[in-house]
């Protein structure tokens, strides 16, 4: 049984086919990348995924529990957790309170309404150790919105490791970013997602990189999978070529 | 060390006051406790309730059918005012969390119109246009001690001091806790507190029944104090005065609804001696502020004065 896996995935906006039958099986602990021209459906797959969209028709299931139409808060509990291609944080919040936001959550002390959360050692220990390993420790006292882009985009997948997930659908976590800051989130990602034990579904526009982070690549085009395989299989395919490379 | 202070003076101000002026202090700390909660929708959760007299008004008159019918005893009479303006709350926000921006605005909008026109409608029960008068209020007793006549003015005084100071207390111990930061994280981006775990209504409809408690026993503490309670307790101006008065002293800083309810009420109290017009100064005012002070005087004093605030700074 795959980790993640869905089945015959639909969903239109009006006339547009976003989603057209897709089929995929994600495997626990293979660095699965999505990619595609823009306007593939990526984005829209993680959207059904994590539940932030309804689907039209189709199934996904994780670890072979049925998760579609679920609320987005119940599946970030059964352990899928994203990140946004548009930075997503509480930009008004610290760092430090960003994280700690997300650990209230996890260890259920959503409605403690009396404990200060100051008072927390064990969210405030957990939450510095995140921070620590992302490498945002002397930024801790900021807030979230004086934080650089990269800087930003580094917290939001520091908030989306705080819900302790199984899988993380990362949304071009890299975007934006120069080579040097572009290097060392992938890094990052792959230390952090094997340490947790993380299985990791990315988006990334930057071909070269995907080709030499990824286990496997999915290829999205309009709206459909139109290959999958290993990075190898993937450079050799004259369907990828064509559609997304632009070559004949 | 400055709040020490501040609660010195409040305590050995009925001391030298005249009756009048002691009067004006029980406002303040009423309004200010109405205010507070309304900040609490407002400023913590990101919720703009225009519809606030309903859970003040419904405490109320909660408070005076205690007294007149239950017992005079103002600890029942209160109790009685907190546990039906929580009720109200709770059912009024169930709906109202289901909707965002504009159209939660409004549904607090009609459901304050709605809660007015019981009131004023429901004559058997509470009176209609006349209000309930003449409600009995009894002496507290502690044990030995002599009793304590709350109709006394500067003794009420020191009632409500009491009552309103455990309230911001406990309101401060909510804001600052797991879940008062999941509010600010609420108010700042719901759409991601989603994709963290939680689901954001529960959190906003029990914030919601939280401010509609301590609106109601703000409207409580009111009727024991004017010894009578009318429909203009739930009229729509009233839901307008906590907005205003969060706006004057600043939402982002939870001492700020506090500050705009005591400078609200003594400057409307100034003015009314000059003139009938009171509220066209007002008005003026609240233009200035909003104009040249938009986070507020509490905000102004923090930002150019560097009086330290951050402790209470909510973003």
């Amino acid at each position: 049984m795959s980790l993640l896996e869905i089945e015959n995935l639909c969903k239109s906006f009006g006339k547009l086919a976003a989603i057209n039958g897709v089929n995929l099986k994600v495997d626990q602990g293979i660095l699965t990348s999505v990619i595609g021209p823009n306007g593939a459906g990526k984005t829209t797959l993680f959207n059904l995924v994590s539940g932030y969209l309804l689907p039209d028709r189709g199934n996904i299931r994780l670890k072979g529990e049925d998760i579609t139409g679920s609320q987005s808060y119940e599946i970030v509990k059964k352990g899928i957790s994203r990140s946004f291609q548009i930075t997503n944080i509480f930009p008004d919040l610290s760092v430090l309170d960003n994280i700690r936001v997300g650990l209230i959550a996890q260890f259920k002390k959503n409605f403690d309404l009396f404990h200060s959360i100051s008072s927390s050692e064990h969210i405030l220990k957990e939450a510095l150790n995140i921070i620590e390993s992302v490498g945002l420790g002397d930024r801790r006292h900021y807030k979230a919105s004086i934080l650089s882009h990269g800087e930003r985009k580094i917290l939001e997948f520091g908030l989306a490791i705080t819900t302790n997930p199984i899988m993380m659908l990362l949304d071009e976590p890299t975007a934006g970013m120069n080579k040097e800051e572009t290097d060392n989130t992938v890094n990052l990602i792959k230390k952090i997602s094997k340490e947790k034990g993380i299985t990791v579904v990315l988006t990334e526009h930057d071909i070269d990189l995907v080709f030499s982070i990824s286990d496997r690549i999915v290829v999205l085009n309009q709206g459909e999978l139109i290959a999958e395989g290993a990075p190898k299989e993937i450079k050799a395919n004259p369907l990828v070529k064509k559609a997304y490379l632009g070559e004949d | 060390m400055s709040l020490i202070g501040v609660l010195a003076i409040l305590l050995i101000l009925p001391l030298f006051l005249p009756e009048y002026y002691i009067a004006i202090g029980i406002e303040i700390f009423v309004m200010a406790l109405f205010a507070l909660s309304f900040n609490l929708l407002f400023g913590y959760t990101g919720l703009l309730s225009f519809g606030h007299a309903a859970f003040f008004g419904t405490g109320a008159y909660a408070c005076a059918l205690t007294l007149k019918h239950i017992s005079s005893s103002v600890f029942l009479g209160l109790l009685g005012g907190i546990i039906l303006s929580s009720i109200v709350a709770l059912i009024i926000g169930f709906f109202c969390v289901r909707f965002t921006r504009m159209y939660f605005v409004m549904l607090t909008v009609a459901f304050g119109e709605l809660v007015y026109n019981i009131g004023h409608k429901w004559v058997s029960l509470t009176g209609g246009d006349d209000g309930l008068v003449g409600i009995p209020i009894s002496p507290l007793r502690f044990l030995f001690l002599p009793p304590f006549n709350l109709v006394k003015l500067s003794n009420y005084y020191y009632f409500t001091f009491v009552c309103v100071g455990v309230s911001i207390f406990i309101i401060w111990r909510i804001v600052n806790s797991h879940f008062g930061y999941v509010l600010r994280a609420i108010h700042e981006n719901s759409e991601r507190v989603k994709f963290v775990g939680l689901e954001v209504r529960r959190h906003q409809l029990l914030s919601f029944t939280i401010s509609g408690l301590f609106a109601g026993l703000a409207g409580a503490l009111l009727t024991v104090f004017e010894g009578m309670v009318s429909p203009a307790s739930l009229y729509f101006t009233v839901s307008a005065e906590p907005i205003l008065m969060s706006i004057l002293g600043g939402t982002r800083f939870f001492f700020g609804p506090i500050v705009g309810a005591a400078l609200f009420i003594i400057i409307k109290d100034a003015i009314q001696t000059l003139t009938e017009f009171w509220m066209v100064w007002m008005g003026a005012i609240l233009v200035m502020i909003v104009i040249f002070l938009p986070g507020g005087v509490v905000g102004f004093l923090h930002s150019r004065f560097l009086i330290s605030f951050s402790k209470s700074r909510i973003r």
